[in-house]
């Protein structure tokens, strides 16, 4: 943590050596050969995805001791932006010479990303009002309302944006110029590439006037306050970071998977993001690639052990692996794996 | 009458001004809907009909958001657990009554005790272990481990049964097919009658158990002062366990009575939890009277809403209704909070 730029070579380089092994593939093992199926590309990707809003959810939560329990309506957001913006284009009388430009996704991804994080940062200045139980309530409320737009087609149903419980499919990959960016090989270098860079935005966050002033909001507001930091503002301009960087991360989500539904948005996934936020250590920047592959893994382990246990079993079983993980975390290792024992008291 | 003037926070007699301001608003809320359903064409009878329909879930909401204030004034905790309970207790019944759609009313009577009462070990389960465990940590921290208990119980239901909806017999005809009475052009369910029953009986009994029972007073005491409970020998640890038993105790009711009307799933815990959660917020989370008039409040304002505007929009209302809530109701903060 003091010295950032070390770790974050290291941790590129690790990257860089995971693609690697996947594009070359020494003596025709792949990754998930190597590992027995327990890291595969697409977790890696995943890992990846969820790293860019877990960055911004550490920098609320652990950071500036704001929680928020709808973290993944802001990642519904930009997914269903990318996704009606690029699949249904003629529909909202776009051109079609418009919306096939290899730029226009691009041009999308960062738009969502400015627009999600201007609309927090103006309902960040309403809810951070709010303290403890209640801005938890308030944001599990504002995210729930969300899932239930999103699932109720936005109330236009003539238009069709959001496809209702069905979402959008057929989101088309993205492209550099002629070069699509796919197969998985190539978007797992652009997912890193994206996440290596918001991680280091964190880390300067982080090290900054405004990672200080979010410490001192986070352990005293009243006397933050008394020493001249704006701490409404501070909390707004934080909550609208962790948005858009969300909403950065759902775009690039729809375009990996080519469909979005609206129950990956729901409430049980703003859990999911905050236990794997926990998890990896609420403190620490580095605890959102570690929290995200963490919990990843384990979801991915009890879930094949689950269906050779309960064949018939459908849903979302992993959820009660969420529910102890939460606990225990909570109850034994407050810190989470990156975080530093000494800032643990101070988490939540 | 005692009840409810000791089971007032001296905060809210303060604050009665601004939640002043709320309640106004809500009224003009309910004569908009009124207006709009008018000009959609609707008329006096159907508007029967929506109260009828809302009271039963307002007194469902009434039921689930008594928990939360039962556990949130004797521990300090907001316990999202609830949900996890009035799911558990519909569920629990389905299971003893072996599955069927039909059956003996003695059958089911006892089915339904069991399974109250094991969802009220369930509830002093969650204090017992997870709870206890840390009871110095800060108030948001055991919150989340409330979630993470809720998320325990949402899973273990839908691993034992399944996301299939299951199908709990009505009261009156021990069948799937609920009697209806036709009063004037509205029609009533009979298991309406029964949830309004089970609401007023509780209401009672909960009011009874806290003004005339030793144990009922030293957690009245535990939740106006804990520290002082404790110098006058009043084991507060207990008091809290025996609160979240309670609450267990109450959402499993709620969710029994409710079930024959929306049909049990796994996941029904989420949305009914959050309804009663925003019930006990218009009672500032501590008063009763408050919470129990917000629940119904909110029942007529949701189904008047969803008969107005669109079915699939009903849901959003109680959400916008508990952010404008936390946002203009000061909350009643407990003594022993940091």
């Amino acid at each position: 943590m003091e010295r950032p730029l070390p770790a974050l070579a290291v941790f590129t380089l690790l990257v860089l050596l995971a693609g690697g092994l996947e594009v070359v593939r020494p003596f025709g093992r792949s990754l998930a050969g190597l590992t027995g199926g327990l890291l595969t590309l697409d977790t890696l990707i995943r890992t990846g995805l969820l790293t860019i809003v877990l960055v911004g959810l550490n920098l609320l939560m652990g950071y500036a001791g704001q929680v928020s329990l709808g973290q993944a309506a802001f990642y519904g957001m930009g997914a269903f932006w990318s996704a009606i913006l690029t699949v249904r284009g003629p529909v909202l009388g776009l051109s079609p010479s418009l919306v096939q430009a290899w730029w226009w996704p691009w041009l999308v991804m960062l738009l969502g990303a400015a627009l999600v994080g201007t609309f927090a940062y103006g309902v960040g200045w309403v809810i951070l009002r709010l303290r403890g139980h209640y801005l938890a309530m308030a944001t599990l409320g504002l995210g729930i309302t969300v899932y239930i737009l999103l699932r109720e087609n936005l109330g236009l149903p003539h238009l069709n944006l959001t496809g209702g419980f069905d979402g959008v499919f057929g989101i088309p990959r993205l492209r550099l110029g002629p070069y699509p960016v796919w197969p998985a090989e190539r978007y797992y270098f652009l997912v890193w590439l994206v996440a290596l860079l918001v991680i280091a935005l964190g880390l300067r966050v982080v090290d900054s006037r405004v990672g200080r002033a979010l410490r001192a909001i986070h352990g005293a507001e009243g006397a933050a306050e008394s020493v001249g930091i704006p701490a409404a503002a501070y909390k707004a301009q934080i909550f609208g970071l962790s948005a858009a960087l969300a909403a950065l991360g759902g775009s690039l989500y729809a375009h990996f998977q080519a469909a979005v539904v609206p129950a990956t948005f729901g409430f049980v996934p703003s859990l999911e993001l905050v236990v794997m936020a926990s998890v990896g250590g609420l403190r620490s920047i580095w605890g959102a690639p570690v929290g995200a592959l963490t919990v990843l893994v384990l979801g991915d382990f009890v879930r094949t052990w689950m269906r050779g246990l309960l064949p018939t079993m459908a849903g979302e079983v992993e959820g009660i692996l969420f529910g102890f993980l939460l606990i225990l975390v909570l109850l034994f290792w407050p810190s989470g794996i990156a975080g530093r024992r000494r800032a643990a008291e101070v988490v939540l | 009458m005692e009840v409810r003037t000791t089971w007032a926070h001296p905060v809210i007699r303060r604050q009665k001004r601004a939640g002043l301001g709320l309640w106004t608003g809500l009224v003009v809320l309910l004569i908009a809907l009124i207006l709009l359903g008018r000009e959609h064409g609707f008329g006096p009878a159907d508007f029967a009909q929506f109260a009828v329909d809302g009271l039963q879930a307002g007194a469902i909401y009434a039921l689930v958001g008594l928990g939360f204030v039962v556990v949130y004034r004797v521990t300090g905790v907001i316990n999202f657990a609830q949900g996890g309970f009035v799911m558990l207790g519909p569920m629990l019944t389905v299971t003893f009554l072996g599955q069927r759609t039909t059956a003996e009313a003695l059958q089911l009577l006892l089915s339904i005790l069991r399974a109250v009462l094991l969802t009220g070990l369930v509830g002093l389960l969650t204090y017992g272990i997870a709870l206890r465990l840390r009871r110095t940590a800060l108030p948001l921290t055991r919150i989340m481990i409330t979630v993470g208990v809720y998320l325990i119980l949402q899973g273990a239901a839908l691993l034992i049964w399944g996301p299939r909806p299951q199908v709990l017999p009505a009261f009156t005809t021990l069948s799937m097919q609920d009697r209806l009475l036709v009063v004037g052009e509205v029609v009533v369910r009979a298991q309406t009658l029964w949830i309004w029953a089970c609401a007023v009986t509780l209401l009672g009994l909960l009011a009874a158990f806290f003004e005339f029972t030793l144990l009922g007073k030293a957690m009245r005491a535990c939740a106006i002062n804990r520290t002082a409970a404790r110098l006058v020998g009043i084991p507060a640890d207990a008091m809290a366990a025996l609160a979240f038993m309670l609450a267990a105790l109450l959402g499993a009711c709620a969710g029994i009575a409710v079930g024959p009307v929306t049909r049990p799933t796994f996941d029904m815990g989420l949305e009914i939890g959050l309804k009663g959660f925003v019930a006990a917020v218009m009672g500032g989370l501590v008063d009763i009277r408050g919470s129990v008039v917000g629940g119904l409040i909110l029942g007529v304002v949701e189904t008047l809403w969803a008969g107005v505007t669109r079915a699939g929009f009903r849901d959003v209302i109680a959400f916008l209704v508990l952010i404008l809530l936390l946002l203009f109701r000061p909350l009643v903060p407990l003594s022993e909070e940091a």
